[in-house]
């Protein structure tokens, strides 16, 4: 008997590894039918997102001009100490590399990057190229006589740091900081500090640009999802009517609104409100980026409310006023609660489209409206500078994780409802 | 509706109206007295004006005419959540963000009442619907009919003295539904509170109520007590729509002594009893209920006497359907009830049948 029973057992695991096997191979082909469908995206998300992330990342913080353009003086500085000046060895390969450099005209931006460092340093490397033929053996010697930097040793100092080819240097002008030629790092003085201060500018003005919009479209989203479908399908296509308007036109017309000479200040000068010479700037400063950004993000603040408002059912608050509560109460503890998933979707959306934001605080931002994009675009452009342009690219990217992430923790990606 | 101007009556509508669109009335003339402590159904089918007529009580909507009276107070400028009035919905609304026990106190909170008296208070709600453990789950992890019961403890736990119920069993099933209708009148019995109930089961409503009104076309089509609406229905679509009726149409011959003759469109002759006929050589419609229709009759048993074909006979355990062609309506039913020393009948078969003239009632064409 109990040996049928043990029997029956091993049989019983048999058929269950064959079972797990067969279930196996049945799902098989639906996972790579599911991996077929998704890798296009995949694809075009490692290309077009991935890639352009990993790129800025090592941008941010690789520096390759001083190692690549003086190759010999970088590789014989590896083992210098720091403590007193160079010895003949590693004069006569910054020697070499000067009068290589000129035959490929290449010193000159090796000379440009270091000079971003500490300034002086180029006319220090290019007054030696000119006087190229002077530089001869003792090289050490030599090459003082021509310029006295090289007796400096905190000059040696940017070029050991410059050539390791990775470098913080961009961060640490990120960050509002500076390095002493003795590597210090510290602030600059207040008055010169620029990016720390447009980042916080830039939160508490998306900050307030989220408020706008939850404070604007609750009420509209609340009306959509209170009347019925047809109605409300009519006044969704008003509130979606400047998704379909180009972001330029939307953003002209609050130009032509807001300007001095503009429509709000006509009517006001109009109907006495303010005097014709105290008309009010309400554009090319912060006012103008917060009122245009909070009607051009508005729907992304709309939309999620919209939907979660929808599945509360109008019971809930006859309910509640039902069991006594006065109307206020009945919003406050049972309907406002039951929406929060659509605020917290909608205020992430609308946060973190603004946080990154550039085409409109560059339009109607002036001095005071702009944001840390438009400086980012400011060193992609105009200075060329692109390893400054990545670092602040990457503060913005951790900002906004540390944000998610905080977020998260508060209340809980589970309660996002994006419709 | 008996004495407008009985000072007894706890809840009263008086002449409302209502419409939502300004060409239909939803609920024309509505006149009901409804007394402290009774327990009043408004039964009839969707579209009737009862949930209106509901919704207007708790203040949801507002009349477009005509008064609503509670305790003898005009309530149609009484904003709802001062009407002190209980509520049951129909998918219960209880709030899914609180707690069991945060649901029941939250009528007793915006009351502002102590702490301590919440407490005790939502405990005696709990145990009162036997959910006593259950205080600290949240709605969506309770059953159905646990769900229900909630929903009825919340309306009854700030003890107002009108409770109102919009088909609150409507979500469940049958066996719970039954179960849960004794419970909810168990609990009205027990507390005294006045109940207006909403449903269009008629079972449910004969099953919980002291009196039903039948709505249909927004107006109330008879006002009684359960037996009395089964009975003594007053028109031919509270017959219809309460159990099982068969109907047979024709035309009023003679009348005397509250008992009239009728011609049915096939020529026979049936004596019935005149409730709600407009007089001779009017048309009717007689009703007549399926159990109260003899076969085999014995002589003298039945005044009306005629002979029906069997086309379809259904076993039901605890009685048998038979569909019948009678006078011309192939649709007649009876039911007989299975007792051991009925002889079997089959389909195709012919028999004599009747019925007395006290449970065949001409009413309204």
């Amino acid at each position: 008997m109990s040996i049928s029973v043990e029997a029956t057992g091993d049989l019983a695991l048999e058929e269950q590894k064959r079972l797990k096997a067969d279930l196996h191979r049945s799902l098989r082909r639906n996972k790579i039918r599911a991996l077929m469908l998704v890798a296009p995206l995949v694809v075009f998300i490692v290309v077009t997102f991935v890639a352009p992330i990993g790129n800025m990342l090592y941008r941010s913080v690789n520096d390759p001009l001083v190692s690549e353009f003086m190759p010999l003086t970088t590789s014989a500085l590896e083992n210098w100490d720091e403590q007193e000046l160079p010895d003949e060895a590693i004069f006569a390969a910054l020697a070499q590399d000067i009068l290589q450099g000129r035959e490929a005209k290449t010193i000159g931006k090796a000379a440009k990057r270091l000079n971003y460092e500490q300034s002086g340093m180029r006319s220090l490397v290019m007054g030696s190229v000119r006087k190229h033929k002077k530089i001869q053996a003792p090289y050490k010697e030599s090459l003082i006589k021509i310029k006295k930097g090289w007796g400096d040793i905190d000059n040696w100092k940017v070029i050991k740091r410059l050539g390791s080819g990775l470098t913080a240097s961009y961060y640490i002008n990120a960050f509002d900081m500076e390095t002493s030629p003795e590597g210090e790092v510290s602030f600059v003085p207040e008055k010169e500090q620029i990016y720390l201060k447009l980042f916080w500018r830039t939160l508490w003005m998306s900050m307030l640009i989220t408020a706008m919009t939850v404070l604007l479209g609750y009420p509209v989203s609340y009306l959509l999802a209170s009347l019925p479908l047809k109605t409300a399908n009519m006044l969704m296509i008003l509130v979606l009517l400047p998704f379909w308007t180009s972001l330029l036109v939307r953003t002209s017309s609050w130009i032509a609104m807001l300007q001095a000479q503009g429509i709000l200040n006509d009517l006001l000068v109009w109907f006495g409100i303010i005097a014709d010479e105290a008309r009010i700037q309400m554009i090319y400063n912060a006012i103008g980026t917060v009122v245009a950004m909070t009607h051009i993000l508005l729907p992304f603040m709309i939309l999620p409310l919209y939907s979660v408002m929808k599945t509360v059912p109008p019971s809930y608050l006859r309910a509640a006023r039902s069991l006594g509560a006065t109307p206020w109460t009945a919003f406050w503890q049972v309907y406002l609660p039951q929406t929060v998933p659509g605020i917290s979707a909608g205020a992430i959306l609308v946060f973190i489209l603004s946080i990154g934001y550039y085409i409109t605080p560059a339009l109607v931002g002036g001095q005071s409206g702009q944001f840390i994009g438009n400086l980012i675009a400011y060193h992609m452009q105009g200075s060329l500078n692109w390893g400054l342009a990545a670092a602040l690219g990457v503060m913005l990217l951790v900002v906004v994780l540390g944000i998610y992430g905080i977020y998260n923790r508060v209340v809980g990606t589970n309660s996002v409802k994006l419709g | 509706m008996a004495n407008p101007a009985s000072s007894e009556a706890y809840v009263r509508f008086d002449g409302v109206q209502k419409s939502y669109d300004g060409v239909n009335l939803v609920v024309k003339d509505l006149n009901v007295d409804i007394p402290r402590g009774e327990f009043l159904t408004m039964l009839g089918p969707s579209g009737s004006g009862k949930t209106t007529s509901l919704m207007m009580l708790a203040g949801f909507e507002t009349a477009t005419h005509g008064d609503i009276f509670l305790n003898g107070r005009s309530i149609n400028n009484v904003a709802p959540h001062k009407r002190g009035i209980g509520m049951v919905f129909q998918n219960y609304a209880l709030f899914p963000h609180m707690t069991v026990a945060e649901n029941l106190a939250f009528p007793l909170l915006v009351r502002k009442m102590g702490k301590a008296e919440v407490e005790e208070k939502v405990q005696r709600a709990l145990d009162m619907v036997e959910l006593g453990p259950f205080g600290n789950r949240r709605p969506a992890q309770l059953s159905g009919g646990q769900q229900q019961r909630v929903a009825v403890a919340r309306a009854l736990v700030f003890e107002p003295d009108l409770v109102l119920m919009d088909e609150p069993l409507g979500a469940l099933d049958k066996n719970l539904r039954e179960q849960m209708q004794y419970e909810i009148k168990h609990i009205h019995d027990r507390l005294g509170v006045t109940v207006v109930y909403v449903t269009h089961d008629q079972s449910e409503a004969l099953t919980m109520s002291n009196r039903i009104a039948v709505f249909e076309d927004g107006r109330i089509q008879q006002l009684a007590p359960p037996v009395e609406l089964y009975e003594k229905p007053e028109n031919a679509f509270v017959a219809q729509f309460i159990g099982e009726n068969n109907t047979l149409t024709g035309k009023v011959d003679a009348l005397a002594d509250g008992i009239c003759e009728v011609v049915l469109d096939n020529g026979d002759r049936v004596k019935a009893l005149d409730v709600n006929t407009d007089g001779a050589g009017t048309a009717t419609t007689l009703s007549l209920r399926p159990e109260r229709v003899f076969l085999n009759p014995t002589d003298g048993q039945c005044q009306n006497m005629f002979s029906g074909k069997a086309e379809e006979v259904i076993y039901l355990g605890d009685h048998i359907r038979v569909r019948m062609n009678v006078c011309g309506h192939d649709d007649f039913i009876v039911k007989v009830p299975n007792s051991s020393d009925k002889k079997g009948l089959v389909a195709g078969d012919t028999i004599p049948i009747g019925w007395s003239i006290d449970d065949c009632r001409a009413l309204d064409a």
